[in-house]
């Protein structure tokens, strides 16, 4: 369905994307994931023929989007960051107007978008104007226009952001509903939002393909760089002594938080933690907490964009948590 | 429907059902006649003079009406993000840029009709030819076509509706000053710079009541080359 073959996107002298390769094969769903700034739109934009590549080829269908961009608008519905609404226009009147954009008239224009009103649940509020609708309504009327011609592939860009957690379940639903019937490319940059909607992952970082694969084969991939985090009570050095017994424990990393508290990160295999708790009592420090750190796609996607940031090829087996990272981290949680 | 009608349609619902439309109609027409008042109608006159200052007054509020219509037109949807909308259809950028400049001329059309009522003053209590004030009117109709292509052309170019409007002053403005510049420098190039003035060398003779061939050749030219850069301009944006 879409063959991007090295594709680069220069904005002046910046580059948003980097000589970037993948397939899609048609009716797949697949999520870019990246940071604010990792390329994900500037792809979408792309494939939409918004923007043309500074060098590389892509095509939809064996289209090219330089030579033949009319011919692919036909195949695609868009949803930008922000939905692309006329505030002054009813629901109706919105999908109408986008509709016939796409050639549709007459009843086929009723019928489709009677399609679209429910598959986004906007019955109730048809004749509103779009200016009185709250964000939700207004980005699933976003989604009803880029589906009302029944386009082969679908393109929605950060489809989830600013929805409250009851509107990102039905978002999720919504997306399911539209999954089979299209090809699908969403993007976004807080994955849990959309856990079991994708076939595919994408994490895309500083414009280049950092990991791929389905959600499990990325969880499986956390597994191997999952962290614990202990809030242990006593001395530095005493913990720093007491950790050192257990040779499971590998890139420890320890903070004094306070005269008698220390906040330790470590990587262990599953099976010796045990032994990374009993090591730290029978020291007789105590214990005030020990938790795995986060989990998730969240995690993955940090730790991929990490790693690519650091280390383009080849990837890392275990990352070591350095300060320049653990900043990169924080930053990226503020 | 042609793509062209479906956007002019939806163009001029964005005119009426925003205060926009109405604002810019009234303020025009509250000039015009303000001006036909105190310039016009000022002293003892015949009474086709009288029209001729009123179209020249005219081809004034004709212009910055054509500014202010225009300049939402494409800086207005880029900063709302709905331009992507049109984009992203198989809908040619040709058909789009023609379609918005409908819309405003259709718009301004209808502004310009509501004030022949101050001509139809002076045909009634004075004495004028109708075919004068028909000339009169094709001729603001035109300039009033000029420059809203211009004004298009600088909203295409613009990100921020007000450096839209700045943009087409600007244009006009050089076109405006032709014939000034024309007066200072020496024939043969006086000839060929006093040939882009947008009112003196062409709007005149319409105000007088004469209809040439080359007048309305110059303004349909000029439309013409200013939507086709407008589209030029919004297709090159693809490669940025």
């Amino acid at each position: 369905m879409i063959v991007v073959d090295k594709v680069s996107k220069y904005y002046g002298a910046h580059r948003a994307v980097a000589d970037l390769s993948f397939e899609i094969r048609a009716g797949e769903c697949v999520g870019f994931l990246g940071l604010n700034g990792a390329g994900k739109s500037t792809t979408l934009r792309l494939l939409s023929c918004l923007l043309l590549p500074t060098s590389g080829r892509i095509s939809v269908r064996g289209l090219d989007v330089v030579s033949s961009p009319h011919e692919i608008r036909k195949l695609i519905g868009y949803l930008p960051d922000t939905p692309p609404v006329y505030l002054e226009m009813t629901v109706t009147e919105y999908l109408d107007f986008a509709g016939r954009l796409r050639g549709l008239s007459g009843a086929e224009l009723d019928k489709r978008r009677q399609r679209a009103f429910e598959l986004c649940s906007l019955q109730q509020v048809a004749r509103a104007p779009i200016s009185e609708l709250s964000h939700g309504y207004r980005q699933r009327v976003g989604i009803a226009q880029a589906v009302i011609h029944g386009p082969a592939l679908l393109i929605l860009d950060e489809p989830i952001q600013g929805l409250d957690p009851v509107q990102i379940v039905e978002m999720r639903r919504m997306i399911g509903n539209l999954r089979g019937e299209h090809t699908i490319l969403l993007s976004t940059h807080i994955l849990t939002e959309i856990e079991a909607t994708c076939d595919r992952i994408l994490v895309m970082h500083e414009g280049k393909i950092a990991a791929q694969g389905t959600e499990e084969e990325l969880a499986a991939r956390l597994k191997a760089h999952r962290s614990l985090v202990l809030e242990v009570r006593g001395a530095l050095e005493r913990v720093r002594a007491a950790l050192a017994s257990v040779p499971a424990a590998r890139d420890v990393q320890l903070q004094q938080r306070g005269p008698e508290h220390v906040h330790v990160t470590l990587r262990v295999d599953d099976a010796a933690r045990e032994q990374v708790a009993a090591a730290i009592v029978n020291a007789g420090l105590g214990l005030h907490a020990m938790q795995t750190q986060s989990g998730g796609l969240e995690a993955v996607f940090l730790q991929l964009s990490e790693q690519a940031g650091r280390s383009l090829p080849p990837p890392q087996a275990a990352v070591p948590i350095t300060p320049s990272v653990a900043r990169d981290a924080s930053q990226v949680q503020s | 429907m042609s793509n062209i009608g479906i956007i002019a349609r939806r163009e001029l619902s964005g005119y009426f059902r925003t205060p926009s439309g109405y604002l810019i109609a009234a303020a025009t027409l509250l000039v015009q006649g303000l001006l036909f008042n105190t310039r016009a109608l000022g002293g003892t006159k015949l009474s086709s003079d009288v029209l001729i200052d009123f179209l020249r007054d005219s081809s004034g509020t004709t212009t910055v009406a054509a500014v202010l219509l225009t300049m939402r037109l494409f800086a207005e949807e880029r900063q709302s993000g709905t331009l992507v909308l049109l984009f992203t259809s198989p809908v040619r950028e040709a058909q789009i840029v023609v379609g918005k400049f409908l819309s405003a001329f259709i718009v301004l059309s209808l502004v310009i009709a509501a004030s022949v009522y101050l001509p139809a003053l002076i045909f009634v209590n004075g004495k004028v030819s109708l075919g004068h004030i028909a000339a009169g009117y094709a001729g603001l109709m035109l300039v009033g076509s000029a420059t809203l292509s211009l004004g298009v052309l600088g909203s295409a170019l613009a990100r921020t509706q007000l450096m839209a409007g700045v943009l087409a002053a600007v244009f006009i403005f050089v076109f405006f000053l032709a014939w000034a510049l024309a007066q200072v420098v020496e024939p043969p190039l006086r000839e060929v710079i006093a040939s882009f003035s947008l009112y003196e060398k062409h709007f005149f003779p319409f105000m007088r009541g004469l209809v040439q061939l080359s007048d309305v050749v110059y303004y349909v030219s000029l439309t013409y080359l200013a939507l086709l850069a407008s589209t030029r301009v919004i297709q090159s944006q693809r490669w940025q």
